[in-house]
């Protein structure tokens, strides 16, 4: 084994790219939970996306059309979510568990014809001078555009959820829904604007699977990158740095350990493997000792009754 | 004659199945306190949800000064000057005091600006918040000053409150009325939402009584009798309950030195509490919502277990038996919320009546359940409490609150229990079904039982007990003869005013 062959300066850049897909799959789902909405679809609307960015991309040559595909498609899977659960009065949880099942048969449907094709590259920014700074120009000045847009929307949400009028009006909605009702804020209205916000999210975190961390199309190549933003979220309690810590942790993990493999470390690969989502839980698990920050009303449906 | 406040004219609203106002008119002056009267039921919370702009009238109109008002949202009504302090709180238990009230608000300033505000409009009025206090944190008179505060910052025209003084000891009822009345001398006027008679005497100016939708009758409260306006409110004359006997056997249930952590983060602990009923006594324990009336419950029904001798029954430790256990030994209980804790909602009446009777009424044999003789338990409950229901197949959550009430109360009354607990038996019923569940409940002492009635309202817990302790953050005083006890006692005995002070007038 060779373990001189890890470049550390390499291995942070990729870190924030592996990070990256469930940054903000577990941002969108944030501002869903934070509504009070309970969407387990995140998988199954990551992979649409994955498939329609990819598609998209490969037509038109712009990976950035592409994004603009991914995050419409999972927005629009999310709509069926939305009419279920909001208007329909379905229960959340078989709702988000048959949308997941109905992305990936979908994205396997789409992605036919996709298999083994190369997507166009999406360029990574040059900023003159400061990109090739060593060391510091790899690691924070020469990403992808959607990668800073990964980690200024989580500042964005922070700062919404926070400090705005909107997010204490979501805040509120997903705490206590009656009472949101009745001082005349739109429940039902709110919450379908933050499912659609968490499905373009989840889109855009699969086309940047499909188009910038693999890129290819294969069958089902989201691997639950889904579910563990779902988890993510809770352990996360609610709090958006706490998510961004969590999926740099998941996405460091996920790096040092495919380096150890291609190093030949003498540890089974299946352990590796399973090494990412063993220790971002266990880590999340202690950081989320306090509990009692889940919106009170999470997962309940709302109708509004006399 | 001056133009009034607010004017409604023929207001009419039907749900399926039921008219929840029939053609109710009557005005509101500037600064005046206007009470609206009527049994549960009798629409008074359908009429101000059409005030307030949460439900849109099917015919009618309202004025305004004069000018056709018709709100489409709450919004609108309160950009209009109409303030409106819920009877069931409608505040978020995971924010801020501050963040509260800015929901409240159409234009709310700046956090710090509106902490300031909330600190001066609070002091004012004598009801001191903390603004950055988290408002799951607060008890239940502090959480209605958060409401109060909210309608007081938008300089509100009309403030109408839905039965304020519910969840507040004497004390705090006394400081409320104050800010209501300095509210009244600066002309703001209140649409005052009860079915407290002696309260409305002493505040309002007038009263409208609704009954069944309709309005019934106006008087001047302070000329009129309780009395008669109860029998306005009911339609009929009042029975009050009797008591036959009065004599008391030897101790029936003790708990000594009781003290159990809070179950949850919002509840309350049991501090070092002794208790004592004899045989055909009833022990009135009263105290404001959330100050360890369900923890108490729990220790006595055998839901929540404690150290064996910590609760005893004729001198027998039964502190580590469970529900079904003490049920057997005669221990009955009939907790207060009655839709998923004394009562399954989609389960039929049967099926109810099964859930609590079994081991008492013999209704399971070897496994197997008798369900003849459960429907003959059910509809005897039926026939024995009067309960409006059209048979024992009925879905629990088809009745209505007072009915599914009087059928809870029944089905544990009906098992003879050497020791029945009850939490709030009348918590929503109407004054002829509440005499009723009283009367039941004192005829059950007179047979020799004894009956612990944990409640929030003073008046009943007076009627029927023969003595009296309060519960204040989970500490139970020592108990009291009950006859002869003043309001002032009482109070004192739940705590006081939590530290609130009189207005600065």
């Amino acid at each position: 084994m060779d373990l001189s062959a890890i470049n550390p300066v390499l291995l942070i850049a990729s870190l924030m790219v592996a990070a990256t897909p469930l940054l903000l799959a577990a941002i969108g789902e944030l501002v869903v939970e934070k509504s009070g909405v309970l969407n387990l679809g995140v998988e199954g609307m990551m992979i649409v996306g994955a498939i329609a960015g990819f598609a998209t991309a490969v037509e038109s040559g712009s990976p950035l059309l592409g994004f603009f595909a991914a995050a419409f498609a999972g927005a629009a899977l999310s709509v069926l979510f939305a009419i279920l659960t909001q208007f329909a009065q379905a229960n959340q949880v078989a709702s988000g568990l048959s949308l997941t099942l109905f992305g990936l048969g979908l994205s396997a449907l789409m992605g036919q014809s996709y298999v083994g094709v190369k997507p166009p590259r999406m360029g990574d920014i040059h900023i003159p001078v400061l990109s090739d700074l060593p060391v510091v120009g790899p690691i924070l000045f020469g990403h992808d555009i959607i990668l800073y847009f990964g980690i200024a929307l989580t500042a964005a949400v922070w700062w919404v959820l926070k400090y705005s009028r909107m997010g204490l009006v979501l805040r509120a909605v997903g705490e206590n829904h009656e009472a949101a009702h009745a001082l005349g804020y739109k429940v039902i209205r709110i919450r379908i604007l933050a499912i659609l916000f968490g499905g373009a999210c989840a889109g855009l975190g699969g086309a940047y699977i499909s188009l910038i961390r693999v890129p290819q199309w294969t069958e089902g190549m989201t691997a639950g990158i889904g579910w563990i933003a779902l988890a993510l979220v809770v352990f996360a309690s609610w709090k958006p740095w706490r998510a961004l810590l969590g999926a740099y942790l998941f996405g460091g993990v996920t790096v040092v350990q495919l380096n150890l493999q291609a190093a030949g470390v003498a540890i089974p690969v299946e352990y590796l493997a399973m090494s990412p989502y063993l220790i971002t839980i266990i880590v999340l698990v202690i950081l989320s000792a306090d509990k009692s920050s889940a919106p009170a009303s999470l997962g309940r449906n709302f109708h509004a009754s006399r | 004659m001056t133009v009034p406040l607010l004017s409604l004219q023929g207001l009419t609203k039907a749900y399926p199945g039921v008219v929840a106002n029939d053609s109710v008119s009557f005005d509101i002056g500037e600064g005046e306190v206007h009470a609206l009267l009527g049994e549960n039921g009798a629409g008074k919370s359908t009429l101000v949800k059409m005030i307030y702009g949460l439900v849109k009238p099917d015919s009618g109109q309202m004025l305004l000064r004069g000018a056709p008002f018709a709100p489409a949202e709450p919004r609108a009504a309160r950009a209009d000057g109409i303030a409106m302090v819920f009877q069931h709180f409608s505040l978020f238990d995971a924010l801020n005091v501050a963040e509260n009230i800015a929901l409240g608000m159409e234009n709310p300033p700046e956090m710090r600006d509106l902490a300031a505000r909330i600190r001066e409009v609070s002091e004012t009025y004598g009801l001191p918040l903390d603004p950055f206090r988290t408002v799951g944190d607060l008890s239940a008179g502090e959480r209605q000053r958060v409401e109060i505060i909210r309608c007081l910052l938008q300089d509100p025209k009309l403030l109408i409150m839905d039965e304020p003084t519910s969840v507040l000891t004497p004390q705090e009822v006394e400081i409320l009325f104050k800010t209501l009345q300095k509210l009244r001398a600066e002309g703001t006027s209140i649409l005052y939402i009860s079915h407290k008679l002696e309260e409305i005497r002493t505040l309002c100016d007038h009263a409208t009584i609704l009954r069944l939708g309709k309005n019934v009758g106006e008087c001047t409260p302070s000329e009129t009798s309780a009395r008669d306006m109860a029998e306005m409110m009911v339609g009929s004359s009042l029975q009050t309950p009797q008591r036959k006997t009065r004599e008391f056997g030897e101790v029936a249930m003790a708990i000594t030195g009781l003290s159990v952590p809070a179950p949850s983060a919002f509840g309350t602990s049991l501090k070092n509490v002794h208790l004592t009923v004899r045989k055909g006594e009833i022990l009135g324990i009263g105290g404001v919502a959330g100050n360890g009336q369900d923890e108490l419950l729990g220790v006595l029904s055998g839901e929540v277990l404690t150290a064996a001798d910590a609760v005893k029954l004729h001198g027998q430790p039964i502190g580590r038996h469970g529900p079904t256990a003490r049920r057997a030994l005669g221990v009955l209980a009939a907790p207060e919320e009655r839709l998923g804790h004394a009562a399954a909602p989609d389960m039929s009446l049967t099926e109810n009546a099964m859930l609590t009777g079994s081991v008492r009424e013999g209704l399971e044999k070897n496994g197997f359940l008798d369900w003849g003789k459960t429907k003959d338990f059910a509809e005897r409950i039926i026939k024995a409490f009067d309960v409006r229901t059209p048979g024992p197949g009925n879905a629990a959550r088809s009745l209505s609150g007072g009915n599914l009430q009087k059928f809870v109360i029944g089905r544990e009354v009906l098992q003879n229990p050497d020791v029945l607990v009850v939490n709030q038996p009348t918590w929503g019923v109407d004054a002829a079904a509440a005499a009723a569940i009283r009367q039941s409940l004192l005829d059950l002492a007179a047979k020799g039982a004894a009956v612990i009635c944990i409640s929030q309202d003073l008046d009943e817990l007076m009627e029927i007990s023969d003595s009296f302790a309060a519960l204040n953050e989970g500490r139970l005083s020592a108990p009291r003869e009950a006859a002869g006890l003043t309001v002032e006692e009482i109070g004192l005995m739940m705590g006081g005013a939590h530290g609130m002070e009189v207005a600065h007038v």
